[in-house]
């Protein structure tokens, strides 16, 4: 490979410099992924809550930490290719008189939407909470689910 | 609603830890958020542990030293592949020493919507004495 680059003709670099280095370093990174597993390559969106989404052939999932928020107090809606999240977190007052050593957990409101690679069948869209971790499936619509296609032989 | 207008949650990254004893099981550890208070007669622990079912959570009190330990399996199907990830999945290790003295028999532990609720009843104060001197 590197001795017919250098004796060869360069072709598809040849523009820029610096298209070899993108190049190397997208190499790098699908290699150092090999090792390490998925590196967090998507930007953090920054809202609460942080959602992650995978897809089968079927459907769409969408899962997001939700820790002491009950069912019911969440808002969900779908609009074709987009769900939205929302609710609040609240947190009962505690013994007035306890005196607190740590306090990291933090109630507020939130509201979040993620939008989705195609159109869902926003009838048959599920959500249920369990032990403080939503999912949500969304079956894609027929139109968008991948078909197998014979190749006839003539 | 007298009280302010309430906050907007933001969006954390979880913290991740690095436990001494290494882990039998690859992947992140986390560290989960935690309030903790106290009053005359008890310590309460509430930890964001979600995902952690309550089989496989385990409080651990050793000499001083408060041990939550939490394991979570990975929510997701073996067929589905990743669209997007903003969060990563793991166990859950956090570690604290307590100053009081714990009645051991009267812990109590609720885990509910992936919040656990631990309440830590200090051993009664011994009541106060006078202690007669004797005359001899």
């Amino acid at each position: 490979m590197i001795i017919r680059r250098i004796g060869g003709w360069p072709t598809w670099e040849w523009k820029s410099p610096f298209g070899e280095l993108e190049r190397m370093r997208r190499e790098m990174d699908r290699r150092s992924e090999a090792l390490t597993g998925p590196l967090l390559r998507e930007p953090l969106a920054g809202v609460f809550p942080l959602m992650n989404v995978t897809e089968d052939p079927d459907n769409y999932y969408v899962r997001a930490e939700l820790p002491g928020i009950k069912a019911d107090e969440l808002n969900i809606s779908i609009t074709g290719s987009g769900l939205s999240v929302a609710g609040e977190r609240t947190m009962p007052a505690e013994n007035e008189k306890a005196g607190y050593h740590r306090r990291e957990r933090e109630a507020g409101k939130f509201s979040r939407v993620v939008g989705l690679p195609s159109e869902v069948d926003t009838s048959k869209v599920e959500a249920r909470c369990v032990d403080g971790l939503l999912t949500v499936v969304l079956p894609k619509a027929e139109e968008a689910k991948p078909k197998q296609i014979a190749v006839k032989i003539s | 609603m007298a009280e302010k207008e309430r906050k907007e949650l933001k969006a954390r990254e979880k913290a991740e830890v690095s436990i001494p004893a290494e882990q039998t099981k690859p992947g992140p550890t986390f560290i989960p958020a935690v309030d903790i208070f106290e009053t005359d007669q008890e310590i309460t622990v509430l930890a964001d542990m979600p995902g952690v079912k309550a089989k496989d959570l385990a409080i651990d009190l050793r000499e001083n030293t408060l041990t939550l330990s939490g394991d979570v399996e990975s929510p997701e199907g073996k067929k589905e592949e990743e669209v997007l990830r903003e969060y990563p999945t793991g166990n859950y290790y956090r570690q604290f020493t307590l100053s009081e003295v714990i009645d051991q028999s009267k812990i109590e532990a609720a885990l509910k919507d992936g919040v656990l609720r631990l309440r830590l009843p200090k051993v009664e104060a011994a009541a106060p004495r006078t202690i007669p001197v004797k005359t001899g």
